[in-house]
């Protein structure tokens, strides 16, 4: 066979790749940090703001590691911050209904949010309406819904403050360590290993790289693309149930506000836009510096005007740090 | 007709139309075991549909399959696979961003009960039909390789050894030279030679006689959804196939 031209040809391998994108996305990470540190040592070299990060990531964490599933399979799904506002409705008024009953409020708010996610894979797979035209649609009805259903008023948590399941999702660990970051740090960890250890994960890179190929070689493509909406549909209603609980509050605007972050969270991450690549390391780390820019950038004293521009020049450069290391490919 | 029980693939009075237009009239068609069929003709003469019947795809109106001298009665895409019936497509048969070795059991991983690859073995298997197979002695193709830093060729050969890995009896190469320079298009039809070594059959579709004529051991002519010559290898030069098509082409007619 002809190889000779081999000696000079660069072959990527997956090993490679998976490197260059951990360690550039971690040391963006413990860039902004440094930066952080060295602009307001009195904030970062104590436990309070970590403490911060720490109970109000997860919320939107969650959320980014689900949505990281959706996109590699080459859809997006922009109504998950609807679908965690009616879920978490229907867990508050559950929980009003049977005088703090959190059990049944938690599994009907966990039914609600598959229901929606199944709704969005409905119209998307079945009916064949792109999914980001779909979801725009269904952001609007599902927060509709809420409006329509809680009529603007909120609806206190505070009965179900002292159950189990209460400190499950959102106590204090030793008193210092929120129950929710270990919920998005073992999330993490399983979804990482179904996206890269398990056939479900192997069949959602598939279909988003190659839907036709994949459809050939007998991946169910619908069930996968179903799947991952039923997904994101699911951990919209545990991120409902984990900040609502933690403000012991349900507002009907509950969820408003994630859409930008979580979806920054995931391409800082370094998951292709185009479907087919990504990661749930990524998505993580991403997640915690879009989580943490916010607080940082007050910290270091640029508040006010210059947050947004701020955090959208950090976005733009570590996205462009990724497109640059995909074109050396 | 041919007895079903000598070749591999025999199909009989083959007749398909879509609507008004008659795309095969009374086709018939077989592959031998181990030998490799080299299906020729212009655009529109009705090869893909004749693939496509093969692999289920489509239904014929009329005709009998027999597949290992079994009379093939119901056809799908499935069962065609299941009887070991495998096509190789241009550009379609890979995810590009993902490992060799992911792309060899795409849909058809190995894992343990709770769904979770078994990937060292996956692994392992993979870097048999790399060496073994398909005879890759370059050690910068390896099984965690992107397919897309590999060349169009090699990713042909991935799908080739991926068909012969599964023992598929019956691989169908659509034209798989397509859009390749001539190096390539040289590993490909090494590939192809592959097949016939490991005891299997291949039909290898192409427009370009100069490709086909050196693996093939049979040439099957298709022209306008029939069957308008058929030669073996020993029998025809390849000047002699090109002067027959040439003629085809100008006069709508063989000799």
């Amino acid at each position: 066979m002809n190889e000779t031209m081999s000696a000079t040809r660069k072959i990527i391998t997956s090993k490679v790749r998976e490197m260059r994108l951990e360690v550039s996305i971690t040391s963006v990470l413990i860039a902004i940090f440094l930066l952080f540190i060295i602009g307001n040592p009195q904030t970062f070299t104590k436990f309070d703001i970590y403490y911060s990060f720490m109970s109000t990531i997860p919320f939107s964490g969650i959320l980014a590691l689900a949505l990281t599933f959706v996109i590699i399979t080459g859809e997006i799904d922009l109504s998950f911050p609807s679908i965690l506002g009616i879920s978490a409705w229907v867990f508050s008024k559950t929980v009003e209904l049977t005088d703090g009953n959190i059990w049944i409020a938690t599994l009907l708010c966990f039914a609600t949010g598959l229901i929606a996610g199944w709704f969005n894979g409905l119209i998307v797979v079945r009916i064949g309406i792109p999914s980001l035209v779909a979801t725009i649609g269904t952001q609007f009805f599902f927060r509709g819904l809420v409006n329509v259903l809680a009529q603007g008023m909120g609806i206190t948590l505070v009965p179900v403050k002292d159950t189990l399941l209460f400190k499950i999702f959102v106590g204090r660990i030793g008193g210092a360590v929120p129950a929710q970051i270990i919920w998005m740090f073992s999330l993490g960890i399983i979804l990482s290993m179904i996206l890269k250890r398990h056939r479900f994960g192997s069949h959602v890179f598939f279909v988003g790289d190659n839907r036709e190929s994949a459809r050939m070689m007998g991946i169910r493509v619908d069930r996968v693309r179903m799947t991952v909406f039923m997904m994101m549909g699911f951990f919209s209603a545990l991120s409902g149930i984990l900040s609502s609980l933690e403000v012991t509050y349900f507002w009907p605007t509950l969820g408003q506000g994630y859409l930008m972050r979580t979806l920054a969270a995931v391409f800082v991450g370094g998951t292709s836009v185009f479907g087919g690549m990504g990661t749930i390391y990524g998505s993580f780390i991403g997640a915690l510096i879009i989580g943490s820019l916010e607080a940082g950038i007050i910290a270091i004293g640029l508040a006010g005007f210059w947050t947004q521009l701020v955090y959208g020049l950090i976005i733009i450069v570590a996205i462009s740090i990724y497109t640059w290391l995909m074109k050396k490919e | 007709m041919y007895n079903p029980e000598d070749y591999l693939l025999v199909m009989d009075g083959i007749y398909k139309s879509f609507g008004e237009v008659e795309v095969l009239k009374n086709v018939n068609f077989r592959v031998g075991n181990n030998e490799i069929v080299g299906l020729v003709g212009d655009n529109g003469a009705g090869k893909s549909t004749l693939i496509k019947i093969i692999t289920g795809v489509h239904r014929p109106d009329k005709g009998e399959i027999y597949f290992k001298g079994k009379k093939i009665t119901y056809h799908s895409v499935e069962l065609s696979r299941e009887l070991g019936i495998e096509t190789v497509y241009q550009e379609r048969a890979l995810g590009e961003q993902q490992t060799l070795w992911r792309n060899v059991f795409m849909g058809r991983e190995i894992t343990d009960r709770l769904g979770f690859l078994r990937i060292n073995e996956e692994k392992k298997e993979t870097e048999k039909i790399l060496r073994k197979h398909l005879g890759f002695t370059s050690k910068a193709i390896n099984v965690d390789s992107i397919v897309k830093s590999l060349s169009g060729g090699e990713k042909q050969g991935i799908a080739i050894g991926r068909a012969l890995y599964f023992n598929a009896e019956l691989i169908i190469l659509d034209e798989p030279t397509m859009g390749l320079s001539l190096s390539e298009t040289r590993k490909v039809l090494d590939f192809v030679l592959n097949i016939k070594k490991s005891g299997k059959s291949a039909i290898f579709i192409s427009h370009n006689i100069y490709y086909v004529y050196p693996v093939a051991d049979r040439f099957v002519i298709l022209d306008r959804g029939q069957v308008a010559g058929e030669f073996l290898k020993k029998e025809i030069s390849q000047d002699e196939l090109v002067e027959k098509m040439v003629e085809l082409a100008r006069t709508g007619k063989m000799k």
